[in-house]
């Protein structure tokens, strides 16, 4: 039986995601320095209202409060044994959001990266990763999420290992990596190489794209450099972060951000939400956007540039035109 | 794969190019190779503090260029840094010994709540690259962690990283508690992370925000380079 996320692939040809979590809960009094998982025992009602912001401003799909819920990160808060536990809350408070919805909405349980490098340039083993993943796959899906959500990941690696993860909880799963170097992740991965990697998988993703990054414009270049069938994720931060008065504010507004969702679509998107600073205002503008204006061509990255702002890089490293250095060693032949 | 490639013997090359093949062997990351090369140079009666500077900096500079250019990432930076490491453990006590000249030293770490601390071990690792001294407190700082050992260690420079918009602005209550103190102008403050800007580091009252630890190198060089000319002239 398809899930319910490849099933309404299905029948739309795209789709609205949500926006922030982080931005919202700090909206809501979240501490700075406090693990937002938390909040999915000890105040449900605003992880509550965190999902039905999303939902009444009409999105599809909506993410857990776990992005922070594996066993490496809330180690810190001295919660490490608490992954799944966790994970299961936030899922279980998005499964009544959802049912109560009155239409069909997507529990997407998000899983952030681990946050540790993994070998061999760090010390996490891929079997470590896994089982973190695994673990905190497994609470999800007992909350009842109907897909897992990997998102802002760097590492090609992490990314393998949060696959093997959702293959052993027998879960459908997404996946999207932050594209905020130069274009890249900041482990060197281009638009490009990512879906070379997800397309090899032995349990490839529903869908796969880019989350948060480096403002609306890169995002749009990076969604124009993936290639292949399976449908891409598009889910760029509303804006560059300022600072007011004790609180970060992004300045994108909620026309800009109803501009970059028709254009992410036009490059590819199936799958279109905000990331950090987009608020349930934004999302507002983005479904209307995506419902009243008819599809275009592809925009040239001119056009990306004329709508959204300048890019963060000259290239992003798919284009052959990116920097290099000519090198005049004479080990290298070895590689 | 050819045979000449192999046939490299650090030990014949003349100065020049053994320091020309270190900064190639520490932009590939080889690290047996850096060691090898740092014991020739002192076999030779080179100055530790020499070395240092002309063969692992110089080397480290490029790499951190191509780093900030977008020409070498973060994996390939994480090699370079751990060969330079590897040539650093056999110069560290001998530079003590030598009495060589302090570049800088840093006190530095993610605050309270931030537990990414990929940025800061890599602003850490081309920071010593550059010769600087680095202190690392690690992840998830209190204010009162920074303040302690900026002063225990008689630090220069304070560097701050953040990953979350939720934890960036504890940035802001580090800075207010050294001016509680009246310290502030004692030490330099770098911030650096994901989500900054220049008008975030500007607004909280640093004096320098890092867009990637390429950049805090110059910019801690640039300001230690002041300090010199402030003492200098004061």
């Amino acid at each position: 039986m398809p899930s319910p996320l490849e099933t309404l692939l299905g029948e739309r040809d795209w789709l609205m995601a949500d926006g922030a979590t982080g931005t919202i809960l700090f909206n809501m009094g979240l501490q700075s320095g406090d693990a937002p998982e938390f909040w999915n025992e000890t105040a449900p009602d605003k992880v509550r209202a965190l999902y039905r912001g999303s939902v009444e401003a009409g999105s599809d799909l909506f993410l857990t409060n776990t992005f922070g819920g594996n066993a490496s990160r809330l180690k810190l808060h001295d919660a490490g044994h608490r992954a799944g536990e966790l994970s299961r809350m936030g899922a279980e408070i998005g499964r009544e959001i959802a049912d109560a919805s009155g239409r069909k909405v997507i529990v997407a349980g998000s899983m952030g990266p681990t946050g540790e490098i993994m070998a061999p340039m760090g010390p996490l083993s891929h079997e470590s990763a896994v089982e973190i993943f695994h673990q905190q796959a497994e609470g999800l899906k007992e909350g009842g999420a109907d897909v897992l959500w990997v998102e802002t990941i760097s590492a090609p690696e992490e990314l393998k290992a949060a696959a093997e993860a959702a293959r052993l909880a027998e879960m459908p799963w997404c996946v999207t990596m932050s594209f905020d170097t130069a274009g890249r992740t900041m482990m060197g991965t281009t638009s490009a190489e990512m879906s070379r990697l997800v397309a090899r998988l032995p349990h490839p993703p529903l869908a796969y794209g880019a989350n948060c990054g480096t403002g609306a414009s890169d995002l749009i270049r990076t969604v124009t450099g993936f290639t292949g069938e399976l449908p891409v994720i598009a889910k760029g931060n509303a804006g560059i972060p300022k600072y007011h008065d004790g609180h970060i504010h992004y300045d994108g507004t909620p026309e800009l951000m109803g501009r970059y969702a028709v254009m992410a679509r036009d490059a590819g998107a199936t799958i279109i939400g905000g990331c950090c600073g987009t608020t349930p205002d934004h999302l507002r503008v983005m479904r209307a956007a995506l419902e009243s204006t008819p599809r275009g061509p592809v925009p040239g990255l001119d056009d990306v540039v004329e709508a959204l702002g300048g890019f963060s890089s000259d290239s992003d490293g798919t284009d052959g035109r990116g920097p290099t250095r000519e090198r005049r060693s004479r080990r290298r032949a070895r590689e | 794969m050819s045979d000449e490639d192999d046939e490299i013997v650090l030990s014949e090359l003349n100065d020049d190019e053994l320091v020309q093949q270190m900064f190639d062997d520490l932009y590939d990351g080889l690290r047996e190779e850096i060691e090898e090369g740092v014991n020739i140079l002192l076999e030779r009666g080179w100055e530790p503090y020499d070395i240092l500077t002309k063969a692992l900096v110089g080397g480290m500079t490029i790499v951190g260029n191509d780093f900030r250019d977008g020409i070498l990432f973060v994996p390939e930076v994480l090699l370079a840094a751990n060969a330079m490491k590897g040539g650093m453990a056999i110069l560290k006590p001998l530079l003590v010994e030598t009495g060589a000249p302090r570049v800088g030293k840093m006190v530095i770490g993610t605050v309270k709540g931030d537990i990414h601390d990929i940025g800061k071990n890599l602003v850490s690792m081309m920071m010593e690259g550059a010769g600087f001294e680095v202190v690392d407190l690690g992840i998830n700082n209190a204010a009162d962690a920074y303040l302690e050992a900026l002063e225990r260690e008689d630090a220069d420079i304070l560097g701050m990283s953040a990953l979350l918009t939720t934890t960036m602005p504890y940035m802001k209550v580090v800075i207010d508690a050294l001016k509680e103190k009246g310290i502030r102008d004692d030490y330099t403050v770098l911030v650096g992370g994901a989500p900054l800007n220049e008008e975030f580091g500007r607004a909280i009252g640093a004096d320098a925000y890092c867009r990637d630890a390429a950049v805090a190198v110059e910019t801690a060089k640039s300001f230690m380079a002041r300090k010199h000319n402030r003492m200098a002239a004061g």
